[in-house]
């Protein structure tokens, strides 16, 4: 899973909807690998993107991963320097967490993820 | 029969996807995407048409044969099969992920899209049909104001009553809740189930029965208001109804 992913999850229990706790996931006991193959650099994408992203809640999903490189302001603008968007697609798109948990602040839930693709079916008794 | 499949109340209609959806798609995948590379041309114009860096959902994705088609905007496909999953993150610009279309785990009223291609009619009850379109159109950035331009969109697609001319030949005269069979090639099977449902023709393959409620003209636009969205342009394509919904603004 790319970590700009976890930026558009939560927990899919409709009790959990209504708290801001469910939001977003919790990475726990990570495996984390480059994919340099991954997307390619898309500079008007990443910069058509950038307003959906909610910045506080990456930056901490990122140091969860263990990357705090990035910046603490949301880059913006058309000035933005090359080196900086370059380094936010690298993060963002081009890092796969392969296996571990994501975690629901609210309710506690783990979903799994393995060899990087996270599973949110939930037990028939809690739906 | 038709008693059958009425008011299904919900763990028994669960129970009878996993059965008859569910599980034969988990055994016929890599047949499945085989024969799924083609995309329709409405979608393929959908998807298209969004504005560079535009997020959103492929709800049901199957093999991902969608997530591809717009370098510029980022997919999040999801789908109940595993196997079908595995075979949409081999490409590597997206993601895919195992969820429920009646269980989303994204946030509500966020997406500037979302498509659900096939995957409405394989719920075998009327309540859950609307409960997954609401569950689709939810994902979607509402309308706000008089200008429908900036909510978010999805596009639908199930299969029709009407098709006459297809080779299963049903018409508004036939029943909609329908077994379909899919014959998978010998080839194909790994041994993955090992007493699985067969009514095989020869011994190179086995059959499998996959559940579908057919959509009469008109029943997907009402099902789309009953699930509280916006109907924005409806139409037929390739033996399918379609439409295009936005979310409106709840309370």
């Amino acid at each position: 899973m790319k970590l700009l992913t976890v930026n558009f999850l939560s927990c899919p229990l409709k009790s959990c909807k209504t708290s801001p706790k469910s939001f977003p996931l919790h990475f726990k006991d990570v495996e984390v690998v480059a994919d340099p193959e991954g997307a390619p650099y898309n500079r008007e994408m990443l910069l058509g993107l950038l307003p959906r992203v909610e910045w506080g809640a990456l930056v901490g999903s990122a140091r969860e991963l263990g990357f705090t490189g990035l910046p603490g302001e949301k880059p913006e603008g058309e000035g933005v320097e090359e080196e900086i968007l370059r380094g936010v697609w690298e993060v963002l798109v081009q890092t796969q967490v392969v296996s571990g948990k994501l975690v629901c602040g609210s309710c506690g839930y783990e979903f799994g993820i393995q060899a990087g693709i996270a599973n949110f079916l939930l037990p028939g008794h809690l739906v | 029969m038709s008693q059958l499949f009425n008011d299904l109340q919900d763990a028994s209609a669960e129970t009878y996807e996993a059965q008859h959806v569910h599980k034969v798609y988990e055994i016929i995948a890599p047949h499945f995407s085989a024969t799924r590379f083609k995309p329709w041309p409405i979608v393929e114009k959908f998807l298209k048409e969004l504005p560079t860096g535009s997020v959103g959902l492929d709800i049901g994705c199957g093999n991902g044969k969608y997530m591809t088609v717009n370098p510029n905007i980022f997919i999040i496909g999801s789908d109940r099969s595993r196997n079908l999953v595995d075979i949409a993150s081999t490409q590597r610009h997206h993601e895919a992920i195992v969820a429920d279309a009646l269980n989303l785990p994204h946030p509500c009223n966020f997406f500037d899209f979302a498509i659900s291609i096939a995957v409405v009619h394989h719920f075998s009850s009327n309540d859950r049909r609307v409960a997954a379109l609401k569950s689709i159109i939810s994902t979607l950035r509402p309308v706000t104001g008089h200008d429908n331009d900036n909510g978010g969109k999805a596009l639908i697609y199930v299969w029709a009553l009407e098709q006459k001319n297809s080779r299963r030949g049903w018409d508004e005269n036939s029943k909609q809740d329908v077994f379909v069979p899919w014959v998978m090639e010998k080839k194909f099977s790994g041994s993955r189930d090992k007493n699985p449902p067969t009514t095989g023709k020869t011994q190179a393959e086995e059959t499998y029965q996959r559940y579908y409620h057919l959509y009469r003209q008109g029943e997907l636009e009402k099902d789309i208001i009953a699930a509280g969205g916006i109907v924005c342009n409806s139409g037929y394509e390739k033996d399918n109804w379609w439409a295009v919904v936005q979310n409106r603004v709840q309370g």
